[in-house]
């Protein structure tokens, strides 16, 4: 079995979600999406490593879920939208996960997307036609 | 007959949605963002569409990986937004058209676009805050909705050319019904972020507004793009920009912009708004 290079392989810092990700993190994903059932959400409140177990999570998936370690948890296949539904259980929004990508504070990362969108006014007044508020 | 009356662009994002939640719109984070549709929300209000066909990605609330349609058409009486896992509030539903959704379906089909067909589809905040971003001043929804699922999620996913056939092929389904009904189509996502990984958080400000520009003047163009390249500049998630081009799709090759408002960050995302309607060849 040989799963296929891709180009967007080579995109540092990305973990493009295919069919290899997906196939090797099934049951993470999935248990992420039984968190849209408040019921379910209780029980894993209630005890995170028993219900990582119900849903056969492998012991490194498990320790990452328990650990809240999203950087770990994308490396191992977990899909962005559906770790979303996991970091509440840590108290954390998509922000927090993307500061935790980096290693740098919540608020280091909102500055950094202030940076990166720095003097867009300028640009949009340079193009033309933009609605300026 | 039914026609295309306007496309529409729109980020829908959950954080925005929180934000109308709490009612933050004249936040001084928020204002510029919310403001920027005043002039789409005052257009519906006159044009007063019968329905919106909104083009989204389900995050995981109506399909899961087990099964995912690379296009998918609501073909329900009507649809229920519902808990995420995560916090966001719920919405009132949405009644749909049936009749029109399988005529679309059948319509698309016989052209070539093989749709999944849902008679049950929960409609998650990809769908809800563009809904609410236009109507959530009215006391009930104005007119119906048809949400159309496009795969932005789990790879391969189709590109922006087979988007803007897509957009093609539904403007020649709209068009062969014979009801009058005057149709609104969303284009909703986008555009520059990236939530995951090591790159999480860029923002390509140029990348966006040339993404704009094609779309409005040169929609071939924004069809040369592979779905990496666009990726390596506007993000894993900037990726949504393809679901703008089913929209422009469904318009003229020409076409009178109306609105077009630009606003970064919010939240994670460069976020545009686009009004257009047909123009004149």
């Amino acid at each position: 079995m040989v799963w296929q290079k891709h180009d967007y392989d080579d995109i540092p810092g990305t973990y493009v979600f295919d069919g290899k990700r997906s196939n090797s993190a099934y049951n993470l994903n999935k248990m992420a999406f039984s968190f849209n059932s408040e019921v379910n959400r209780k029980e894993f409140a209630a005890d995170m490593d028993a219900y990582c177990r119900k849903f056969k999570l492998t012991d490194e998936q498990r320790t990452a879920v328990l650990e809240g370690d999203f950087l770990k948890l994308l490396h191992l296949g977990g899909n962005i939208y559906y770790l979303a539904k996991i970091a509440v259980f840590h108290g954390l929004g998509v922000q927090d996960a993307g500061a935790a990508f980096h290693k740098i504070t919540t608020d280091e990362f909102r500055q950094m997307l202030l940076n990166n969108s720095e003097g867009f006014q300028q640009e949009l007044q340079k193009r033309g036609g933009y609605w300026n508020g | 007959m039914a026609k295309v009356i306007c496309g529409i662009t729109t980020s829908h994002i959950p954080a925005v949605g929180n934000a109308m939640y709490d009612k933050l719109e004249n936040d001084p984070y928020w204002k510029r963002f919310f403001d920027g549709y005043a002039p789409v929300i005052e257009w519906l209000e006159k044009e007063k569409p019968d329905v919106v066909i909104n083009v989204y990605n389900d995050h995981g609330l109506n399909f899961f990986l087990d099964t995912v349609p690379t296009f998918a058409i609501g073909c329900a009486d009507s649809y229920q937004n519902d808990d995420e896992g995560w916090g966001i509030p719920t919405s009132a539903s949405f009644e749909g058209d049936a009749a029109l959704s399988w005529h679309l379906a059948e319509s698309l089909i016989n052209q070539g676009f093989d749709m999944t067909m849902c008679q049950e589809m929960k409609v998650d905040h990809g769908c809800v805050v563009p809904m609410n971003l236009m109507f959530r001043h009215l006391p009930k929804w104005p007119c119906k909705l048809i949400p159309l699922a496009v795969n932005t999620v789990q790879h391969p996913l189709p590109n922006a050319k087979r988007c803007y056939d897509l957009g093609k092929a539904l403007r020649v389904a709209i068009e062969s019904y014979p009801e009058d009904t005057k149709i609104a189509i969303f284009g909703t996502g986008g555009l520059s972020h990236q939530l995951q990984g090591e790159r999480a958080g860029i923002i390509d400000v140029e990348f966006d507004l040339q993404c704009i520009d094609y779309i409005i003047n040169d929609p071939d163009k924004m069809c040369a793009f592979s779905n990496t390249e666009i990726m390596e500049k506007a993000g894993t998630e900037g990726i949504e920009v393809i679901m703008w081009m089913v929209m422009r799709g469904a318009l003229a090759p020409n076409v009178n912009l109306l609105h077009k408002h630009y606003h970064a960050p919010i939240s994670n995302t460069g976020a545009g708004v686009l009004l257009m309607t047909d123009g004149t060849d």
